[in-house]
């Protein structure tokens, strides 16, 4: 592992001001996908902030007809949550689903989002339920922040606060999962909000994605028979050892149906 | 810049400076000598590092030591009263939970973890929280089966 500078922030100015003042800094969060991507020399920061000191960034409440959570909430705390399990019981499947439970005991909310990985679980939740990102400065409406590989809409020294999760209807997510991660192949959360449907898919390409033609035929009926004709592009798809593009583009349509049947439960 | 830490380690309090690139495992293996707990990978995915930070199963191949910094740490040493062994290492050993030895430390306290979060769960369910945890031995069954006992008589006992 390289050298690099740590520093406990106070709060979320103190957190954005030290990322500021350090000539190439990173947010540190549990750092289940920083410490190893630091022992592997993938990444050599100048500086480490640490933001588990921050009260600010902990809590889970319910408001406006949404679920905040703080983006210091671990995936095992998500999980865990008798509100979230109530109110959204397909985030709080997919929290509990996410690696192994040491993982979850540290991983967290904002670290998975922020990071974007194109095989994780949270940025499905986040654009199935089209939540809000709030941060340090803004609020960023799912469908704009999610830009490619490991790309967001965060500016380099943006901090992830919050995420607002809308409560659906109904709701469910289904990944076909590696079995040595337990990261998506393929993963899809469906919606239904009513008088709207939304479906996001992670995994299978190199961002998340949604999946319109399928939205607009579940928001006329709300049944996996109603997207059994409606296949994906495999040219888009991922193609590594685990999964080729046709096995990827086949496996969206049964995750997609699999959760809406699930969803129906 | 080296950090002033102090943390707590199997009930000891321990002050230390510390460079902020030390893994914690390195910090209790090399620098505590506590080398029960093992490494396995490089990936964070074998589990042989797991101990209890703040009473929760991590896996300390994956946290800097600078992130310790106050918290409360048991590590397999920590789990024996003396001379007897805690109810899931003697379930180890009656069970014939291990051959090489290697993923034990791992194993034992995932399964004190799990029996604190589950009670006595069934086979299904310590199967599935063993997810971070690999064996590259036992096939598991054994593993399995010395969690469900140890767990038992965990939950005998308080
Ligand atoms: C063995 C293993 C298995 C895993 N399996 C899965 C899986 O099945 N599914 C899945 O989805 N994930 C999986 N993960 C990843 C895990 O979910 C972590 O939550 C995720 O890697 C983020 O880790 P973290 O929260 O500790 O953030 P860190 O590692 O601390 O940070 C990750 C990145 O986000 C940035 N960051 C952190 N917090 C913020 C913030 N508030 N604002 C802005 N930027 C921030 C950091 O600067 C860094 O670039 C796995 C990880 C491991 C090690
Ligand atoms: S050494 Fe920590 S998970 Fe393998
Ligand atoms: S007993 Fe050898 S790795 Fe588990």
């Amino acid at each position: 592992m390289y050298r690099f500078e740590y520093h406990r922030a106070k709060d979320i100015g103190d957190a954005v001001a030290r990322r500021q003042a350090a000539e190439d800094g990173l947010y540190l969060a549990g750092g289940m996908t920083m410490v190893p991507t630091l022992r592997q020399r993938l990444a050599s920061p100048s500086d480490l902030i640490d933001l588990a000191g921050i009260a600010a960034l902990k809590g889970l409440e319910e408001a406006d007809g949404s679920l905040r959570i703080g983006a210091m909430e671990t995936h095992a705390d998500v999980a865990a949550s008798a509100l979230v399990r109530d109110r959204i019981p397909a985030l709080s499947g997919l929290a509990g689903g996410i690696g192994d439970p040491q993982v979850r005991n540290r991983g967290t909310l904002g670290g998975s989002v922020a990071n974007a990985d194109p095989a994780a679980d949270y940025p499905a939740a986040v654009l199935g339920l089209g939540a809000t990102i709030h941060t340090d400065r803004r609020t960023i409406a799912a469908d704009d922040f999610f830009c490619g590989l490991f790309e967001t809409a965060l500016e380099d020294d943006e901090l992830i606060t919050a995420i607002s999760f809308p409560v659906p209807k109904r709701a469910a997510y289904r990944k076909f999962k590696n079995p040595v991660s337990r990261y998506a192949i393929v993963g899809v959360f469906v919606a239904d909000f009513g008088d709207y449907v939304r479906l996001a898919v992670t995994g299978a390409a190199a961002s998340i994605f949604r999946l319109p033609e399928m939205e607009a035929a579940l928001a006329g009926e709300f049944t996996a028979a109603a997207i059994k004709q409606i296949t994906v592009e495999a040219a888009e798809m991922n193609r590594d050892l685990h999964a080729g593009t046709g096995y990827r583009a086949h496996l969206v349509g049964v995750m997609a149906r699999r959760a809406v049947e699930a969803a129906n439960g | 810049m080296a950090v002033q830490i102090s943390l707590q380690i199997n009930g000891r309090t321990v002050e230390a400076e510390v460079q902020p690139n030390l893994l914690l495992v390195d910090f209790l293996r090399q620098e505590q000598r506590l080398t029960g707990t093992h490494v396995g990978c490089d990936t964070a995915q074998c589990g042989a590092c797991t101990i209890h930070l703040d009473g929760r199963a991590v896996k300390s191949c994956a946290i800097l030591t600078v992130q310790a910094d106050g918290a409360r740490i048991t590590t397999i040493e920590g789990l024996a009263s003396g001379a007897e062994l805690h109810p899931m290492q003697r379930a180890f050993h009656r069970h014939h939970g291990l051959q090489c030895g290697f993923c034990t430390p791992g194993m034992v306290m995932a399964g004190v973890s799990i029996a604190e979060n589950h009670g006595t769960p069934d086979p299904a369910v310590i199967r599935a929280e063993l997810e971070g945890n690999l064996c590259r031995c036992t096939g598991y069954h054994n593993i399995v089966k010395a969690i469900a006992a140890g767990a038992r008589e965990m939950a005998g006992r308080s």
